[in-house]
């Protein structure tokens, strides 16, 4: 039992040390230019989770990063290193603006089909790079970033010469009232119940069905899952698949369930970032999709906050990003966890 | 076999550029300008791809070079502005790059970091620090245009009637890919730094250090990523924008993929994705052509290309056996 707990609460202590560092440093970057972090700071954590409509605000910041988190958790699992859920992500809310936007159905059946499809176009982003990792080898790793370009250059060309909002040149045609998902409070929409509901069917899939298993082997294991007959290339099929559904789900997110706008920007700005963000989100919370949920409202509530920061006290928001780099290279140290489970050992 | 399959590869790649260049003459652009803008394209990728050969070699990889781009691109603009001068400001890109190479040589070899993961945390940093500096020093969101004279000219040669001009940093990364090779195949540094990568037990019986080899390469490394990040203001774009190295440090990535570590070999893939970009883009303002394609699509083009190559060319390559791990002394 007490191993249990054990089990259970060292990667929390480790996640909890790697955010710190990141904080930290966040607060010396602050220092070098003249800002005060804890003012910054203050401003950023009053901000994010000091209210009842900031906390709903930093939940619908936090809803596209619970999913981008689980594209590049599940590729992990399977030892593979996703970094396209940006590309995907893009994809994802094209397929929304597609279906949602462009397209009229009877209300109840046109969240869905809007929602599946934008899940069903992520997917199909994430397609090459498995096809390409499967029968050529080609990493992942640069594939994914190639190709979350093209998709940039896709999705603006689509949404600048077909799906723009007529006299809105700098937007595409915004979600219809019957695709919208219903508004819970702030900028908090529905769609986050769909959203934690995929994360936990994720889970499921990878903890508690064959598939997932041989997944998980293939990539804690590669040689013994050959002796033991798993499929490698499956598990690559399956890993990238489900993390283009997870991302084209992220992509979704801001178009379908995301007030005041409902729709996707030609810059893309709303959804620009996402992906990568999710990287860290997912690191945090362990490559787990439920570690992720908790991770993406401790990140959600950094962007959110990060707006009362440079409100406040002038620190670009962009600063978050920053630290959220620093949180995964320390976070990339086994060496931190060694030095932590050392002080518990001694005390 | 082996030799007569590589020399096809060859005849075919020499036969396809000879190709588009006829194409590309029909359709009336000139030749020599073309290879300027593919120099200059080619230049921050061979950099980069240099240094990456030589930190993978020694057995770190390093997926961090995009953000090592971004920040020295934007920081080597800060430089030069305080010392008035472009030069200065290459030079400090890259001691800055050398800097973040030290870093990110320190937490792979005493971190004993996943090298992939703070690769990648190394560029989601840069992805806001950034735009993050941009906002700092000079209080502008997203872009900087400095000062015209800051931009470090290059040499300029009388060529068949016409200026053709070439960077000094152009030729140091060509220098750079020929010495790396040296360095590599002839001398005993170079022999260690390939053990380090390939037997670091080797490296260490033999009373040599596997990290100070490893951080050496990665500040060397750091180094010219540095240069190519500085390159891109300074000596081909004129001004900073928060995004600009745009995927280039990955297009490195993929050039040295295509290499096999060789940085010969490297400057080569580099050249062809920078001439496919160069063309890409003097194609797209070309009278007669940006009313047919939308400019979003050639804008795609260089990483078109880099998807097809390494499709086309992987396989047969080999790569050090310690790379990536991080050497524990037992």
């Amino acid at each position: 039992m007490r191993k249990r707990l054990n089990e259970f609460l060292r990667p929390m202590v480790e996640s909890l040390v790697a955010v710190v560092i990141g904080l930290v440093s966040g607060a010396f970057l602050m220092l070098a230019f003249g800002y005060d972090p804890i003012r910054a700071y203050a401003a950023m954590f009053v901000g994010a989770f000091g209210s009842p409509a900031g906390i709903l605000e930093s939940l619908a910041f936090a809803m596209p990063l619970m999913v981008t988190a689980v594209t590049f958790a599940i590729g992990v699992r399977a030892s593979l290193f996703n970094i396209g859920a940006e590309g995907q992500m893009y994809l994802g809310a094209i397929g929304a603006t597609i279906v949602g936007g462009a397209m009229v159905l009877p209300p109840s059946v046109h969240i869905i089909a809007a929602t599946l499809f934008a899940m069903c176009f992520g997917a199909l982003w994430a397609l090459p790079a498995a096809l390409l990792k499967m029968w050529r080898g080609v990493h992942e790793v640069v594939s994914t970033i190639m190709l979350n370009w093209i998709a940039f250059w896709l999705v603006t060309f689509l949404v600048r010469t077909y799906f723009g909002e007529p006299g809105r040149a700098e937007r595409a045609v915004p979600a219809l009232a019957t695709a919208r998902y219903p508004i819970i409070g702030a900028s908090l929409t529905a769609m986050i119940f769909v959203v934690v509901a995929f994360c936990v069917a994720v889970t499921i899939l990878l903890w508690r069905t064959g598939i997932g298993f041989e997944l998980r082997l293939v990539g804690d294991n590669p040689e013994a899952a050959k002796y033991a007959g798993a499929s490698s290339n499956r598990a690559i099929l399956v890993a990238f698949l489900v993390g283009g559904l997870s991302a084209g789900l992220a992509g979704a997110t801001q178009v379908l369930g995301r007030p005041p706008s409902w729709t996707l920007y030609a810059t893309l700005g709303n959804v620009m970032n996402l992906g990568f963000d999710g990287i860290g989100v997912a690191l945090i919370g362990r490559n787990h999709p439920v570690g992720g949920i908790f991770a993406a409202i401790f990140y959600g509530g950094l962007m959110h906050g990060g707006r009362f920061m440079e409100y406040n006290v002038g620190v670009a928001s962009e600063l978050v990003d920053a630290i959220n780099g620093i949180i995964v290279i320390a976070l990339a140290v086994p060496q931190i966890a060694e030095i932590v489970r050392r002080r518990r050992r001694e005390s | 076999m082996k030799l007569t399959r590589r020399l096809q590869w060859y005849l075919i790649g020499i036969a396809l550029t000879l190709a588009v260049l006829y194409v590309i003459s029909l359709a009336g652009f000139g030749i020599p300008g073309l290879i300027e803008t593919g120099l200059l394209a080619m230049t921050p990728l061979a950099l980069a791809a240099v240094g990456e050969c030589l930190n993978e070699q020694a057995g770190t990889t390093n997926v961090g070079m995009e953000g090592i781009f971004l920040i020295t691109a934007i920081l080597s603009v800060y430089w030069a502005e305080i010392f008035e001068s472009g030069t200065i400001g290459l030079l400090f890109g890259a001691m800055t790059g050398a800097v973040i190479g030290l870093l990110f040589g320190l937490v792979c070899v005493y971190g004993r970091a996943n090298q992939v993961i703070a690769g990648m945390g190394l560029n989601i940093f840069a992805l806001g620090f950034g735009p993050y500096l941009l906002m700092s020093i000079w209080a502008f969101p997203g872009i900087h245009v400095f000062r015209h004279e800051l931009m470090v000219q290059p040499l300029r040669f009388v060529v068949a009637g016409g200026y053709f001009g070439i960077s000094i940093v152009t030729i140091v990364a060509i220098a750079a890919a020929v010495l790396a090779y040296l360095l590599l195949k002839r001398t005993l540094l170079g022999i260690r730094i390939r053990a380090a990568g390939e037997n670091p037990i080797a490296v260490d019986v033999a009373g040599v250090s596997v990290g100070r080899i490893r951080i050496l390469m990665c500040i060397v490394g750091g180094a010219l990523a540095g240069l190519g990040g500085a390159f891109m203001p300074l000596a081909w774009f004129g001004g900073v924008v928060k995004e600009m190295s745009a995927g280039r440090g990955f297009i490195a990535l993929a050039a040295v993929v295509f290499a096999g570590l060789n940085p010969m070999l490297a400057l080569v893939a580099s050249f062809i994705f920078g001439f496919a970009e160069g063309v890409a883009f003097t194609v797209v303002v070309s009278p007669g052509v940006k009313e047919i394609v939308p400019f979003y699509f050639v804008q795609m083009v260089p990483y078109a290309i880099t998807l097809l190559i390494l499709t086309a060319a992987i396989g047969g390559k080999r790569f050090p056996r310690a790379l990536g791990k991080p050497y524990v002394r037992e």
